[in-house]
């Protein structure tokens, strides 16, 4: 059940959008130079779907990554996220959402190397102001979930990359975020470690997650229910997949 | 309250990594705070000892001198001599009110001082009882100053200086025995007691026999005071009793009391103050050159904030991608900067007291007069104050100005940092 998102979610406008994006556009203003990396991005990613976005490097897809994740703003255009306007938003404010809302999962893992796994997992939930008690029983439910419950109090350099990554994704669900968001989870494990992640993530789909995975493996992509093709910062194609029927 | 504890619990969790750099930035601190520490004690022992010294002569008294007038007044001439009498005392004493104490002082230079076989050439001097404690003369324990049965009943006893009283008597305890002045017995009824006396007129107390006016008078044939001594309840009525001073006494010797050269007066308050001004300017200095010190180990102290910053900038955004609002991530650094200028700081304060008091230790025992007018390097509340405030901001700007940087970036960019 945990692994579920939260039941009665708000409607959001009706349409159950997750992202919306309209006429989106990131310019990286380098003094001397201007960088277009998005060129007017209109992108609708609807909850419970399990979407890949693909495209070469310098595509503009890690941008959108980070404008879909809030860890960057857009230079024109509207985005809401979950039915929250982003755009105008201080670095606080961001911080809560991308607390309350968005899951990340890295290509490097990105766990703090100094804390423990299940001080690592906790993280998201004292920034969200959980008390003791609640972190406790969430934390430990997780680790559950991504069947490491006997590595909770390791730290992450005594952990395998598969390992690493689940506690990421424990991370990730931590406070049950409206979007799950994927930077090539399965680029720095082995072949056996990545299919596992997948098929957590097809299972965190399953369930009724909101997934969105960037991604360069087109077969890691054939996995997902819907792809997105990103190039020059524009999308080029966006078609179902095999899977979504 | 959350916050806060939030706050410590990131600390508590990030403050673990470079530890070598650490312990030397924390060595750093400890030595800045230990010079701070040390200069300051130094300079609150020689504020103490020039004020312990400036009040050798006497607290807050005014010492008067009959000078020549300069203005010409109701007929008189300018350029007239003027003299005290004995009798002057009693009329200032009962017309200024301020006055709570006053005494006449006759001096005289040359007198053949002996005891024994020993004989020796110092000044002595005619004072009232009143002068013992307007002069700050303590007797040694045992002895007394001179008293009023002393001075009405013309007795032949004298108070002497300590210095005065090794070369005559040596050993012996002076009390009680007979000292020839100019071939005429006195009997010694105290001893002044050892004091640090920086301002003086005529020598230092410690070397002159003090014997009562009235006898003064009668074995000198003596008719006119070499000075007056007066003391106001409240130094800070030292200008009134000035000014009324050259109202009576011109009053009296008809001299005009505009007429500034007709008296010359000390203010022993006024020099106090200055030493006390001049004191304080050392301190201030000494403080100023210790503070430098410790901001060098502040500049320490911020290197390696910054340090710490660049090397967690991927993990500053890693705390940002979850949701860490900018106060979780400035908070911690901060803490943890004032975390090392703290322990710093205790073991430089530590130390630094300890010196102090082996210092001050060493000082008793050495016995030389210039250690001992330097004064005993003092620790005290206010230097304690000091250090800790000026501790704080160091540790406080060392660590903000570092973290503010961290959290004013995008946490994508953060996130790309290796």
């Amino acid at each position: 059940m945990l692994f579920s998102p939260k039941n009665g979610k708000k409607s959001n406008g009706g349409n159950g959008e997750i992202i919306a994006m309209r006429a989106l556009r990131k310019v990286y203003d380098t003094g001397a130079i201007q960088v277009e990396a998005l060129r007017g991005i209109d992108l609708a990613v609807h909850r419970n779907e399990f979407v890949s976005i693909v495209g070469p490097s310098g595509s503009g897809k890690s941008t959108l990554l980070n404008i879909v994740g809030c860890l960057d703003v857009a230079t024109e255009g509207s985005y809401l996220l979950d039915g929250e306007e982003v755009a105008g938003l201080d670095l606080d404010q961001l911080a809560d959402i991308r607390n309350r809302k968005v899951g990340f999962v890295f290509q490097s893992f990105n766990l703090l190397p100094h804390i423990t796994a299940y001080e690592n997992v906790e993280m998201p939930l004292l920034f969200k102001g959980a008390g003791a008690r609640e972190r406790r029983e969430r934390v430990e439910t997780l680790f559950e979930q991504v069947g490491l419950g006997d590595r909770m109090h390791h730290r992450p350099v005594e952990l395998s990359g598969g390992q690493m990554q689940r506690v990421a994704i424990a991370r990730a669900l931590a406070c049950e975020p409206a979007l799950l968001l994927a930077d090539e989870p399965t680029g720095n494990l082995d072949t056996t470690s990545g299919k596992d992640i997948l098929g957590l993530f097809e299972d965190l789909a399953e369930r009724g997650h909101t997934l969105v995975l960037i991604t360069h493996d087109m077969a890691l992509a054939e996995r997902t229910k819907r792809i997105v093709r990103i190039q020059d910062g524009r999308i080029v194609e966006d078609r179902p997949t095999s899977q979504a029927a | 309250m959350l916050r806060a504890g939030l706050i410590f619990k990131l600390f508590r969790r990030g403050a673990q990594i470079q530890r070598k750099r650490m312990a030397m930035t924390v060595a750093a601190i400890a030595w800045g705070t230990l010079s701070i520490v040390l200069l300051l004690s130094f300079g609150e022992g020689m504020k103490r000892s020039f004020s312990k010294g400036s009040k050798g002569l006497g607290e807050g008294i005014v010492v008067v001198w009959a000078n020549a007038t300069s203005k010409a007044f109701e007929g008189f001439p300018q350029g007239r001599n003027l003299r005290f009498h004995p009798d002057d005392v009693a009329l200032v004493r009962a017309t200024i009110p301020e006055i709570v104490s006053a005494s006449g002082e006759m001096r005289r230079w040359g007198n053949n001082l002996s005891h024994g076989r020993k004989s020796l050439t110092k000044p002595v001097i005619g004072a009232e009882p009143e002068y013992g404690e307007l002069r700050n003369m303590i007797p040694v324990e045992g002895g007394r100053f001179l008293n009023v049965r002393d001075e009405t009943e013309k007795r032949r006893v004298a108070f002497v200086g300590d210095e005065l009283a090794e070369e005559l008597f040596g050993e012996k305890d002076p009390v009680g025995e007979t000292l020839l002045i100019n071939q005429v017995p006195f009997t010694v009824v105290g001893v002044l007691k050892k004091k640090i006396q920086m301002g003086m007129y005529g020598g230092p107390d410690s070397n002159v026999a003090v014997i009562p006016l009235s006898t003064f008078r009668s074995l000198f044939g003596r008719v006119y005071l070499s000075d007056m001594v007066v003391k106001a309840a409240d130094p800070a009525e030292n200008e009134t009793i000035k000014k009324r001073l050259f109202e009576v006494l011109g009053a009296k010797y008809r001299f005009d009391p505009t007429d500034e050269r007709a008296l010359q007066m000390w203010d022993t308050h006024e020099s106090q103050q200055v030493t006390i001004n001049i004191s304080l300017g050392i301190q201030i200095f000494l403080g100023v050159i210790g503070g430098l010190t410790l901001l060098i180990g502040g500049v320490g102290v911020a290197n390696i904030m910054y340090a710490v910053v660049k090397h967690r900038t991927k993990e500053i955004g890693v705390q940002m991608a979850l949701g860490a609002r900018r106060s979780y991530v400035l908070g911690p650094l901060v803490l943890e900067s004032l975390a090392l200028t703290a322990f710093g700081g205790a073991i430089g304060v530590g130390v630094g007291y300890g010196l102090v008091r082996l210092l001050g230790f060493l000082q008793t025992k050495a016995n030389s007069e210039a250690l001992e007018f330097m004064g005993a390097p003092t620790f005290s509340p206010a230097i304690a104050a000091t250090t800790v405030l000026l501790l704080g901001t160091i540790g406080f700007l060392a660590g903000y100005f570092p973290s503010r940087r961290a959290v004013a970036i995008q946490p994508a960019e953060a996130l790309r940092y290796e």
